[in-house]
């Protein structure tokens, strides 16, 4: 990609921008899978909606769809923002339906999930080059972060130049080791909290208003 | 660095296909997506000497899923050495649209190899046989 495409496209971007301000941002929900990120779609879209998204469940792979809600208003510190929420399937580079058979699955239905988890990514990685504005990026807080997905993840996001927020999740576990996650993404912000507990929500509107108003 | 292929020795070994930086530039990007599975369906390793664009690496995620199929390919599994950060970039490479991919990446076949340690300077990854 050379200069002029480069001016091309950041035209483009600022023209689109303009024109699109009263639009609501799509924010994209990524992560890896079960890091928690329905619970975070559903936390936001219940407190300022009153609506869930999706259910939400401890076997991976329980979002099989992106899943959008539309016109959320978060206002913060005198920050309004309004959002779509796009809540998209973990991202992996694997899936084995074999693993879905722990979870008292039969074969057909772990066949069947697995294949729909499959679409599933796909689709997330489709939102994520042609259809979002912005982006949440979901950590547990109790796992390494640096994996080869979240890196890659992140470095796709990058050269999207998305605006992108890092959250630490489940800090009610007592394995959380937010600093961790801080210490391996120093170039972008990192929020802690937990969606499933609401813990320092108020801290993530407040961010969430701040960054993508 | 030259390019390196050991040959499937017919005793159940694992081949390793090492790609030059040169050979892959003078490829598409669906093209490189393209060796990289069809080697790694073969049950071979894949190295990369300078590893594939941030958008290169999210088509291969896509085409990936699109050819999981039970007990048959289960997914990749992928290392590189951490990316420079783009900030690290001088403007006028950022202005010029220069992004160094230059990172040396291992791939195989997900149910093949087990990555047991990484650092910046070590990918150490346990291969196992077909």
């Amino acid at each position: 990609m050379g200069l002029l495409t480069d001016l091309r496209d950041s035209i483009s971007r600022v023209v689109d921008r303009l024109f699109s301000e009263s639009e609501p941002k799509r924010i994209g929900i990524y992560g890896p899978p079960n890091a928690g990120k329905t619970t975070l779609a559903n936390r936001i879209a219940r407190d300022w909606t009153g609506d869930a998204i999706g259910p939400e469940s401890h076997i991976p792979h329980e979002t099989r769809r992106a899943r959008r809600k539309e016109n959320v208003e978060i206002e913060r510190n005198g920050k309004k923002v309004t959002i779509d929420i796009v809540d998209t399937p973990g991202v992996t580079t694997k899936v084995d339906y074999k693993e879905f058979l722990d979870h008292d699955m039969e074969k057909e239905d772990a066949v069947r999930r697995s294949r729909e988890a499959t679409e599933g990514v796909a689709e997330a990685m489709h939102w994520l080059r042609e259809d979002v504005d912005g982006v949440i990026y979901v950590l547990d807080s109790t796992k390494d972060p640096i994996s080869q997905v979240n890196t890659m993840l992140i470095g796709i996001i990058e050269s999207q130049d998305l605006p992108v927020l890092i959250f630490a999740n489940k800090i009610d576990l007592e394995d959380s080791n937010v600093e961790r996650i801080s210490n391996a993404y120093p170039q972008h912000e990192t929020v802690e909290l937990s969606a499933l507990e609401g813990e320092n929500m108020d801290e993530v509107y407040a961010k969430i208003a701040e960054y993508f108003a | 660095m030259p390019e390196a292929t050991t040959s499937e020795n017919g005793s159940g070994g694992v081949q390793i296909d090492l790609f030059s930086g040169s050979r892959m530039a003078s490829l598409t990007s669906m093209e490189k997506i393209r060796l990289i599975l069809d080697g790694v369906r073969d049950g071979n390793i894949v190295i990369l000497e300078e590893g594939l664009s941030p958008d290169e690496e999210s088509k291969l995620i896509e085409v990936t899923m699109a050819e999981i199929s039970p007990d048959e390919f289960n997914g990749i599994e992928i290392e590189t050495y951490p990316r420079s950060q783009a900030a690290d970039q001088s403007f006028l490479d950022r202005l010029m649209g220069r992004q160094s991919t230059q990172k040396l990446t291992v791939i195989g076949p997900a149910n093949q190899i087990q990555t047991l340690h990484k650092d910046e300077n070590l990918i150490s990854a346990l291969v196992s046989r077909k």
